[in-house]
């Protein structure tokens, strides 16, 4: 229930990498939530995706990591489109993604063994490849 | 001709010198035209400014140019004293001096600074005199805008015994506060606070109403303004007519009303309320069933005393006044513009406004809440705030000042009419600085229940028998999804439309969004860049009735001050 | 009128039904579909992260490859229409990544191929209502709700398609083909895209909520431009009737499958087989089979 604020925490490395992979202010957030209460699949999400940014700017990287928004975000850019600031939320799930997928040992999501032939069979190329874009390294 | 006088200030610009005071001079006395005057401290001081004085009277100049690095800020004192001093305001000005950014050196700063001057006292020079040296100063005023602010100046100016002329484009003053149910903090009937004020200024000997009327064009200076203003063609005779109502009554049009926010039917011939200041009617003719079928003339038939009148034209007048005070006051941002909130299309989704006619005792339901599409009695009732402000990215970025305490009041309101019903407002923040405003927000919610949910609404849509909303509570985290029986959105205040072209015609400023820009925001909040200018209200920003009123004080007591020199 | 088409990878497998549609319905209407040569798959995701030039390529290369054949470039697919799209788009505007991405692909594009999709050649270059006079059979009191998706709206200002929040190109479309188009809240979000394989709990989920909606409206089929939304809400019904017994089921349709029909080509044209929730029970209803 209790977090560390200090120059260490705040606005840290972790923070610094997911503005530069997405190219957003993460300090440029109003917390208005506009991106939570618009997005399709938050029903399923542990934290809403302006807690992440929240929790970004913070610098708490373990429990961003750990949450699984990033992960349900389906890059549909509803937040996108309407955030009163501007900022494109779904290009900071895809930074959050990536600074797991890009860690030396593999990280990834989601691997082909795990899908049924049964479904291998019927799922067309398209979401095999975006989801193995979003999904692996 | 004489000489023109240059006074030069040396002050600098956040310590950045703006010129070599020396190289100017020198500059400037190579032409034997003109007589460079620098003083040290700068001539905004008190001792610069009897410098500046002295100087005017022993060199007997009767042109000048002041130069200044904060025209905004000092331009009026200025303008003000030159004219004290005996100058023609018509040849005197108050130039601004800016460093140039993209130029380094001060030698290059200077040499632009002399040429500045010397193209203004080319300028300066060619100019003949304006006959408003002779012409007597014009001890009269004209307040553009009937709005609570354009009221309270006009009766202060009339009760400092100074004639006012009161324009407003509709027929009967009263502004936006004539569509109001009750007004926070006090919850006090605005038609009973402002009743007393609208008949007070019909009838203050002092004033003139001239309604349903614009500004045509304006010339002339301070003390001898020349205005031209249209009066449209009401297609009333409102010298015949004598304020009966029955003509109203009569017509069988039923058709929009712009003042009930479409929430309620108007007629073609209406005036704006009961208690209308004047009491008389205007003809709508894009909604008249005889403009525009050619058949009907009821109203004329009705009418006791034959005012009807649809031959009538617009008439032009033209008047002289000394000052003008601009108080256009605000509209609403138009919610047909808001996509994620239907684009006005769900009818239970109302405005601000619309639902001050609901809760008025006056408007359409006689106070009783029942929503637009089918009469019913809301029990789910949602409120959202920040609807098209604080939304640099799709609407306005700034906060409209009031909206917080308004949708309070909206909610207690709701709460006081239907008791078993829940009001949810959906806010980013609670705005709430004026006296007595935080206990009222407080009241709303320990008391009435009222539940604050903390964050944006994304989107809302029609469904059936309801509108549902989808917000978010950002205190829990949570994604929040209400079946709605209606909603109120808290648009955003803009500037009234055409503010722009007026504020051209009175050559002030406008800032991007088109409110009036003050002459200087922290010390000359009712100044315009144009002498004898004023502004007040929400055609300024944003704002409630308390600080409204304040400023058309403030303006009203500007104008005194200033017929009082003269 | 002569277009080049890309089909991209789905359109030439699992989505025939939409492309072979597509091809018969260009001839009927006198505008030929030129297909690229050559192609490559265009990546199925535009890149949002910022230093991903990478997955710029192969988009950036089917661009370059549709200026030197000369022509406009059209496809069926919504995702494949918002990767090229935004591709275009940036390689024309930021010129610091259009030379990396030129250096890696050796080429040298600017940006400057002009690129539609199949429903806006419909309304700009045929229109809709010569559309109208070319059909042969009547879908009236077919009750069609036109889903659009997420990927040929937004992001708005690239795509520069329609209105965001209400659109309504597909309606005109439908009413074109004599269908009644069915307006639908759901009709602009998501379907779950990728979370099919990532998350397909949630993608059902997405597509239940858009079912139901169209459902609500009084609608008989919905109607799609893309092979994922395609999937998502057609072939993901059978995880939505395991769980929601009560679930009705509905036909999904590919828009050029009811141009088909509409401009009255041969129903085995048309590869209604291909379609999860067989339509050809409701089209018989409708006395068009
Ligand atoms: C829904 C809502 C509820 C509110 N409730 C409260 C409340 O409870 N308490 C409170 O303190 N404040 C409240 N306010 C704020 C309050 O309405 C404003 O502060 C106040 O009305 C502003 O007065 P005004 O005279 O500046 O402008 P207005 O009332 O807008 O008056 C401007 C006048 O100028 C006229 N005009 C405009 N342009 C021209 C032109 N070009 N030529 C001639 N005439 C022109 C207009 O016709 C109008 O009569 C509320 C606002 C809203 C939107
Ligand atoms: S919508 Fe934009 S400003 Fe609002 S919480 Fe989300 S990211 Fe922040
Ligand atoms: S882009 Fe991701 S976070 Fe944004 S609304 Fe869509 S699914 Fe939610
Ligand atoms: S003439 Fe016009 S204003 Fe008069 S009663 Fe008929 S509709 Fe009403
Ligand atoms: S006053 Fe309140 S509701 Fe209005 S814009 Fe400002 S914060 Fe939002």
């Amino acid at each position: 229930m209790k977090i560390e604020v200090s120059r260490r925490k705040v606005h840290n490395e972790f923070a610094q990498k997911v503005e530069e992979i997405s190219g957003q202010n993460l300090f440029a957030c109003y917390q208005c939530g506009n991106c939570t209460a618009g997005c399709p699949v938050s029903f399923a999400m542990d934290l809403g995706p302006h807690q992440v940014i929240r929790f970004c700017l913070l610098g708490l990287e373990e429990e961003v990591l750990k949450s699984n928004t990033f992960w349900m975000c389906a890059s549909c850019l509803q937040c996108t489109s309407r955030c009163p600031k501007g900022l494109d939320i779904a290009r900071i799930m895809e930074a959050i993604r990536l600074v797991i997928l890009r860690k030396k040992e593999r990280l990834d999501r989601l691997e082909v063994a795990e899908l049924s032939e049964e479904f291998l069979e019927r799922v067309p190329q398209i979401a095999l490849i975006s989801g193995f874009r979003k999904f692996s390294s | 001709m004489g000489r023109v006088g240059v006074v030069l200030c040396p002050c600098e610009l956040e310590g950045v010198p703006l010129f070599n005071p020396e190289v100017l001079v020198e500059g400037l006395k190579r032409r034997g035209d003109v007589l460079p005057f620098i003083h040290y401290p700068p001539v905004c001081s008190e001792l610069g400014m009897e410098a500046i004085r002295a100087f005017l009277e022993k060199s007997e100049l009767d042109r000048a140019i002041v130069t200044c690095s904060k025209p905004e800020l000092f331009g009026p004192t200025f303008k003000k004293a030159l004219r004290q001093w005996g100058l023609n305001p018509s040849l005197s000005e108050v130039l601004g001096i800016r460093p140039a950014p993209e130029r380094g050196g001060l030698q290059e700063a200077t040499g632009d600074v002399l040429i500045l001057i010397e193209r203004k006292i080319d300028e300066i020079r060619e100019r003949v005199p304006s006959k408003s040296q002779g012409v007597p100063f014009t001890k009269r005023v004209m307040v553009i805008g009937g709005g609570i602010t354009g009221i309270t100046a006009s009766i202060d100016l009339g009760n400092a015994g100074y004639e006012v002329l009161l324009v407003d484009r509709l027929p009967s003053i009263g502004g936006r506060m004539l569509q109001l149910s009750e007004t926070f903090p006090t919850l006090d009937c605005a038609q009973c606070t402002l009743t007393p004020k609208t008949v007070e200024t019909g009838q203050h000997s002092q004033i003139r109403l001239i309604t349903y009327a614009e500004i045509e064009s304006v010339s002339g200076e301070v003390g001898n303004f020349l205005v031209k203003i249209r009066r449209k063609a009401a297609y009333v005779d409102w010298a015949k007519c004598t304020g009966c109502g029955l003509c109203q009554e009569k017509c069988p049009s039923k058709v929009h009303s712009e003042f009930e926010r479409g929430i309620g039917p108007g007629k073609a011939i209406y005036t704006l309320s009961p208690q209308a200041v004047p009491n008389k009617p205007v003809i709508n003719r894009e909604l008249c069933r005889y403009f525009t079928r050619g058949k009907c003339r009821v109203c004329e038939k009705v009418c006791p005393v034959g005012a009807i009148d649809y031959e009538q034209e617009d008439t032009f007048i033209e008047e002289r006044v000394g000052a003008i005070i601009v108080a256009t006051g605000f509209d609403l941002y138009p919610k047909e513009e808001i996509g994620e909130y239907g684009y006005g299309d769900v009818p239970d989704v109302i405005d601000g406004l619309a639902f001050e006619r609901l809760l008025s005792a006056s408007g359409p339901t006689a106070g009783e809440i029942r929503r637009p599409s089918d009469g019913r009695i809301p029990k789910e009732m949602v409120f959202i705030q920040c609807v098209a402000s604080r939304d640099p990215e799709r609407y306005m970025p700034y906060c409209s000042r009031a909206c917080c305490m308004y949708t309070a009041k909206h909610a207690r309101l709701y709460k006081h009419k239907v008791h078993d019903g829940r009001a949810y407002i959906f806010y980013m923040d609670i705005r709430s600085m004026g006296k007595g405003y935080e206990e009222f927000i407080q009241q709303g919610v320990e008391e009435e229940g009222i539940l604050y949910l903390r964050g944006r609404v994304s989107r809302l849509f029609r469904d059936n028998d309801h509108v549902v909303v989808w917000g978010v509570d950002t205190l829990t985290g949570k994604k929040v999804d209400i079946a709605a029986d209606m909603v109120v959105l808290a648009t955003a205040m803009i500037p009234s439309h055409g503010i722009r072209e007026l504020a051209e015609k009175l050559h002030i400023k406008t800032d991007e969004y088109g409110f009036l820009t003050e002459a200087q925001w922290k010390l000359y909040p009712v100044e315009t860049g144009v002498e004898g200018v004023y502004l007040a209200g929400c055609a300024q920003g944003p704002k409630d009735i308390a600080d409204t009123v304040a400023q058309g004080d403030a303006a009203a007591s500007k104008v005194q001050a200033l017929f009082a020199q003269h | 009128m002569e277009y080049l088409y890309f089909p991209g990878c789905t359109l030439y497998t699992k989505a025939k039904n939409l492309d072979e549609a597509g091809r018969e319905c260009a001839k009927v209407l006198g505008f030929e579909l030129k297909e690229l040569s050559n192609w490559t798959c265009c990546g199925a995701a535009f890149p949002l992260a910022k230093d991903n030039i990478m997955a710029l390529a192969p988009p950036a290369r089917i661009l370059a490859r549709a200026k030197e054949e000369g022509g406009t470039l059209t496809t069926l697919c919504s995702v494949c229409f918002n990767v090229i799209k935004r591709t275009n788009r940036l390689i024309r505007g930021d010129e610091e990544r259009r030379e990396k991405i030129n250096t890696f692909i050796e080429m040298d594009y600017q940006g400057d191929v002009q690129v539609l999709h199949y429903l806006e050649i419909l309304k700009r270059d045929v229109g809709f209502d010569s559309l109208k006079a070319a059909v042969k059979r009547d879908l009236q009191g077919l009750k069609v709700a036109p889903f659009y998706g997420c990927m040929l709206l937004r992001p708005f200002e690239e795509m520069e398609f329609d209105d965001k929040e209400a659109p309504t190109i597909f309606e005109e479309f439908l009413e074109g083909i004599t269908c009644e188009p069915v307006d639908f809240p759901y009709k602009i979000e998501c379907c779950g895209a990728f979370q099919s394989v990532g998350a397909p709990e949630v993608a059902m989920e997405c597509a239940y909520a858009i079912l139901n909606s169209a459902l609500k409206n009084g609608a008989e089929a919905v109607t799609t431009t893309c092979p994922l939304c395609q999937f998502n809400i057609d072939s993901m019904q059978r995880e939505i009737r395991e769980r929601y017994n009560d679930f009705p089921g509905i036909p999904i349709i590919y828009f050029t499958q009811l141009l088909g029909l509409a401009l009255g080509l041969p129903i085995e044209k048309l590869d209604f087989n291909r379609n999860d929730v067989d339509p050809r029970p409701l089209m018989k209803e409708k006395g068009l089979l």
